[in-house]
């Protein structure tokens, strides 16, 4: 770890005036501080925002808005999130450990790196840690990394729970910057890597995540679900974020899906989404969405057992959810 | 018993080796190579030992004085050959651990790389037969026409499985501090399994006598076999202290463990089985491909518990090595006995449905009365109870041997079962037991590696000495001591045991002391078969639309001589057991092709089982008595407990869902495709 410079910020303008070229904002410290240990992430000056008061969860409208600050302990555990968006608590409470969940927060999770194993590797090339240096993953470990939307640059995959359900949510991340403040609505704050993988996310320097605003939470039932190899403490082999609304005559009058650990980015599945609208709620339908959305699945060599595994999920998830 | 420093180690007063405080104490971060193969054409140091706080650098620019004669793996920087990447090509020594390491990363290493191989195939044309395989058995055995019995067998199973590479991962990685006094003697503090052993075998990479240096460990979090001799490490600290003249700590980061201090090698593992009309074996072969690295020869044993386990006419046994450009293989809880018994134990399980057959009754009925290669007499053989009492608490009587049927919800439900193995040996090792202060002091120089050695020898000198434990205190981990094996190969607390017994009894008979040195005795000893045995059954749920497969319930029975103390027993049976349910459906250490090493070197890539993944665990055991193996009549019991729960895991998924998975681990992706 080289030295850096620290320095805590007072309010959100504080945090954004004082950032710099080399600066990184610091929140939980989960996943940046091991970056920095790795040689990863070597950032000049740290502003910490983990103490803005960005750290409320309060009702907006008929939805809620989540502090950038807010602990995804806190989050996970909040009545009005438990009793209004279950599909964002199980996802939160589904992420790393107990732990890392106290320290980690809304805006890091959002914003925390890929672990493909050569991005955190820096005697290895990465196009992602190193423009331009080449994506071993290709060829070699990527057994857990992408199979919708990468490129011949990045393969990598986005690790968040939490953002999968925030992007079946139609979330909206409020962002404040040098630029003054925007909304940015979920998927859309990940990108894939196309020839950029450097960039994660379409945030300018300096911008600072202040809050996600969640809409009214959406007509149905809704269900997140993990599939790992290990029962806790793992990240995703994929895994779903689905809401389904079924008409009285049976059909399909509203769904979200989005997956995880599929892409560089949390995956909405609009392809299966639009197959799914006025259907009939049942195991066809949903198999057929299932293709829909596989069709521009392009799997590698090793993580092939993705597709059976993204199509048995939202199968069974949207059976289980149907009434 | 509750474990004498229970409370030190739970309230952080435990001192292990990274934490001994030390006035001067300097640092080092090693450099390690960027290539798989090849030489170094230049070591420039000049940038970082311009770097804030950094003493010195150390590489094979001037390469430390070293005796000529010391273990390749330990003789850092006297060649400029790269032998696997991730080897340790220089180090620097610094004020601090983060100076030394920021350090580190300005040595300018230049390469002349060379093409690499770092595959284990099958078919690999560098496959030769060891001279001798862990620790001295022969690679290969035959006895019996194996043709013959393959040819009389009434149903025969031919089955290749194979294992991954996975890595030992203790919670304390390897630690040393390293400090020379002024006239030339050597005090290390290192986080090893013996510090007899670490003593010598520092003292020969030196060229030292023995006696000038001392090795000192009292806490260890956890070794599996990966401390069981130095690794680079502890050599990096004790010659940049000697290089700085300042003492030097050295404490390797979890992905730095994944490189240089050993692993268990992959294997690929071919066996053939043959069986009568009425399941009685014909013909057991067992060959074995493993690794092992250019500058070290490590063949485990991984055939050889097939020369113990059953009854055959035909037994052939052979292991072939390849030297590839990997880091060393080392020990890992169980070597032999657990990769082995995993192939071997799998493929009886495909040939009691083979021969339509029970499984546990196949077993029963190929118990042999002597040891199939050997011939020997066994000292004790409990398997049949162990197979027996386990199917009677398990439930197992009336198993429905079709797979894929018995369903719960969405999850599929199986049962399997397979044998335990590991050998009961002694090594000599002296002892002395001391009348003091109104209690006495016994003085041995074992190591307590968390397995709670301190206490089973506490409660041995006791008994011995017919005192309450609390008059006894033990004196360990430090090579002061009266010298003693390693904590390794089950055989700690045999080893240790018999010589503080016999200390013991002399120093009631003397009044005062007493010492003792169990060498002859256990030259003396019968030649017999002595090894434990134990049985686990295994309970699994498999999701056939996602794979995710959960362990309900593992049940081991071990019989494993006399158990000294119930409580660390149950810790140690059941921390094998759970190793094994690692070994079964999650770990693997993903070898590199491209770049050489392993891909995954850290916990949130390579998965150690957690308490979520098995919902009960029970282990239990027989009483033997066992009158040929030492003055407690305990066999060892810290590697049992690993051997044959894969097997037990994998012959239930098959149950459950139809699906032989030959590759371990058995992820979700190998049931998905």
């Amino acid at each position: 770890m080289r030295s850096f410079e620290y320095a805590r910020a007072g309010d959100p303008a504080d945090a954004v005036a004082r950032f710099r070229p080399g600066a990184m904002y610091l929140g939980g410290g989960t996943n940046l501080v091991d970056l920095m240990r790795l040689g990863v992430a070597e950032p000049e000056f740290l502003v910490d925002v983990s103490r803005l008061p960005l750290d409320r969860i309060e009702p907006d409208g008929d939805g809620l808005r989540v502090g950038a600050a807010v602990r995804n302990s806190d989050l996970g555990a909040h009545p009005l999130v438990r009793e209004r968006y279950p599909m964002l608590a199980r996802a939160v409470l589904a992420g790393a450990s107990g732990q890392i969940r106290n320290m980690a927060t809304v805006g890091g999770n959002l914003l925390q790196r890929t672990r493909c194993p050569y991005f955190q590797d820096v005697s290895k090339p990465c196009n992602k840690r190193q423009p331009g240096s080449g994506c071993p993953a290709i060829a070699g470990d990527h057994s857990n990394l992408a199979i919708f939307g990468h490129s011949s640059a990045c393969v990598a995959t986005h690790p968040s729970d939490m953002a999968v359900a925030l992007a079946a949510l139609d979330a909206r991340v409020h962002v404040t910057g040098p630029g003054g403040d925007r909304v940015i609505p979920m998927p859309g704050l990940h990108r894939l890597p196309g020839d950029e993988p450097e960039r994660d996310t379409v945030l300018a320097p300096g911008e600072l995540v202040t809050a996600v605003h969640l809409p009214a939470p959406p007509p149905g039932a809704s269900r997140y679900r993990k599939v790992r190899e290990r029962a806790s403490f793992a990240f995703a082999l994929v895994s779903i974020a689905a809401a389904l609304d079924v008409a009285e005559d049976g059909t399909v009058r509203d769904c979200r899906i989005a997956l995880g650990a599929v892409a560089h980015a949390p995956w909405r599945c609009e392809r299966a989404e639009r197959a799914l609208r006025g259907a009939p709620a049942g195991e066809e339908s949903f198999t057929r969405a299932a293709g829909a959305e596989l069709e521009q699945a392009r799997p590698l060599p090793r993580n092939a057992h993705k597709v059976p595994l993204v199509r048995n999920l939202i199968v069974l998830t949207l059976l289980e959810l149907a009434p | 018993m509750t474990r004498i420093e229970g409370h030190d180690k739970v309230t952080g007063r435990a001192t292990y080796s990274a934490e001994y405080p030390i006035e001067g104490v300097t640092y080092a971060y090693p450099v390690q190579a960027g290539i798989v193969r090849g030489r170094i054409t230049s070591i420039d140091a000049a940038g970082a030992l311009a770097m804030p706080g950094a003493l010195a650098v150390l590489s094979s620019e001037d390469p430390p004085e070293l005796a000529p004669d010391a273990d390749p793996e330990l003789a850092l920087f006297q060649r400029r050959e790269v032998a696997y990447r991730g080897q340790f090509v220089a180090v620097v020594v610094a004020d601090t651990y983060e100076n030394a390491r920021a350090a580190a990363r300005e040595v300018r290493v230049t390469y002349e790389e060379d093409p690499h191989d770092v595959r284990l195939r099958g078919d690999h044309p560098g496959l030769y037969r060891p001279e001798k395989v862990n620790p001295f058995y022969p690679a290969d055995t035959e006895k019996g026409d194996l043709a013959a019995g393959l040819a009389a067998a009434a149903v025969t199973v031919d089955v290749t499985y194979t294992t991954p590479a996975v890595h030992n991962n203790p919670m304390e990685p390897h630690a040393t501090l390293a400090v020379w006094s002024g006239d030339g003697d050597l005090t290390v503090y290192d986080s090893t399994q013996g510090v007899s052993a670490a003593r010598a075998m520092i003292a020969k990479t030196l060229g030292l006598p023995a006696e000038r240096v001392r090795v000192v460990c009292r806490h260890v979090g956890g070794g599996f076999g990966s401390k069981g001799t130095i690794r680079p490490g502890t050599m990096l600290a004790v010659l940049a202290a000697r290089a700085v003249g300042r003492p030097v700590k050295v404490a390797l980061t979890r992905q730095q463990l994944f490189d240089v201090t050993g692993y268990r090698t992959p294997t690929i593992q071919r066996v053939r089985l043959g069986a009568d009309a009425d399941g009685r074996l014909t013909a057991v072969e067992h060959e074995v491909a493993e690794q092992s690295s250019t500058l070290v020869e490590f063949a485990e044993q991984t055939a050889t518990p097939a020369r113990t386990m059953y009854e055959t006419p035909a037994l052939r046994t052979a292991h072939r090595l390849v030297r590839l450009d990997v880091a060393t293989p080392s020990w890992m809880r169980a070597p032999g006995e657990c990769p082995g018994m995993y192939a071997l134990e799998s493929a009886m399980d495909e040939l009691a449905i083979a021969a339509g057959l029970d499984p546990v009754e196949l077993r029963v009925l190929n118990d042999p009365e002597t040891e199939p290669e050997s011939g020997r007499p066994f000292s004790s053989r409990n398997l049949v109870a162990c197979l027996l009492e386990g199917a009677r608490r398990f439930g197992w009587e009336g198993r429905d041997p079709t797979p894929g049927v018995r369903r719960q919800g969405r999850w599929l439900i199986g049962t399997g079962v397979a044998s335990s193995t590991y050998p009961a040996y002694r090594r000599p090792s002296q002892a002395t037991a001391t009348v003091e202060n109104g209690g006495y002091v016994v003085r041995v120089a074992a190591v307590d590696l968390g397995t709670g050695a301190r206490t089973a020898l506490t409660k041995i000198a006791a008994t011995a000495l017919g005192v309450p434990p609390d008059q006894v205190r033990i004196e360990l981990g430090d090579s002061d001591l009266p010298p003693a094996p390693l904590a390794g190969g089950s055989m700690g607390t045999a080893s240790w045991g018999s010589a503080v017994v016999a200390a013991c009894e002399e120093a009631l008979r003397d009044g005062k002391h007493g010492a003792a040195d169990t060498t002859d005795a256990i030259k003396a000893q019968q030649d017999l078969a002595r090894h434990a045995f134990g049985a686990q059954f295994a309970r699994v749920r498999v999701d056939m639309d996602t794979g995710e497969i959960r362990v309900s319930h593992l049940l081991g029975i071990f019989a494993a001589g006399r158990i000294i103390d119930e409580q660390l027993a149950m810790s140690q049976f059941v921390g094998g057991m759970t190793m094994g349910v690692g070994m079964a459906l999650m770990e693997e250490s993903v070898i590199d092709d491209e770049f050489g090493g392993f891909s995954n070197h850290d916990f949130a890539q390579y998965h150690v089982p957690v308490c979520a993944d098995i919902e009960r665990i029970d282990a239990a055991w027989i009483e033997e008595d066992d009158r040929h193996l030492n003055p407690m009549g305990a066999k060892g019991i810290g590697e049992i407990g690993i051997v044959g729960t894969a097997a037990a895991i994998g012959n239930a998924v098959y149950h459950a869902t139809g699906i032989r998975v030959r590759d371990l681990p058995i992820t979700p992706a190998r049931l998905l495709t």
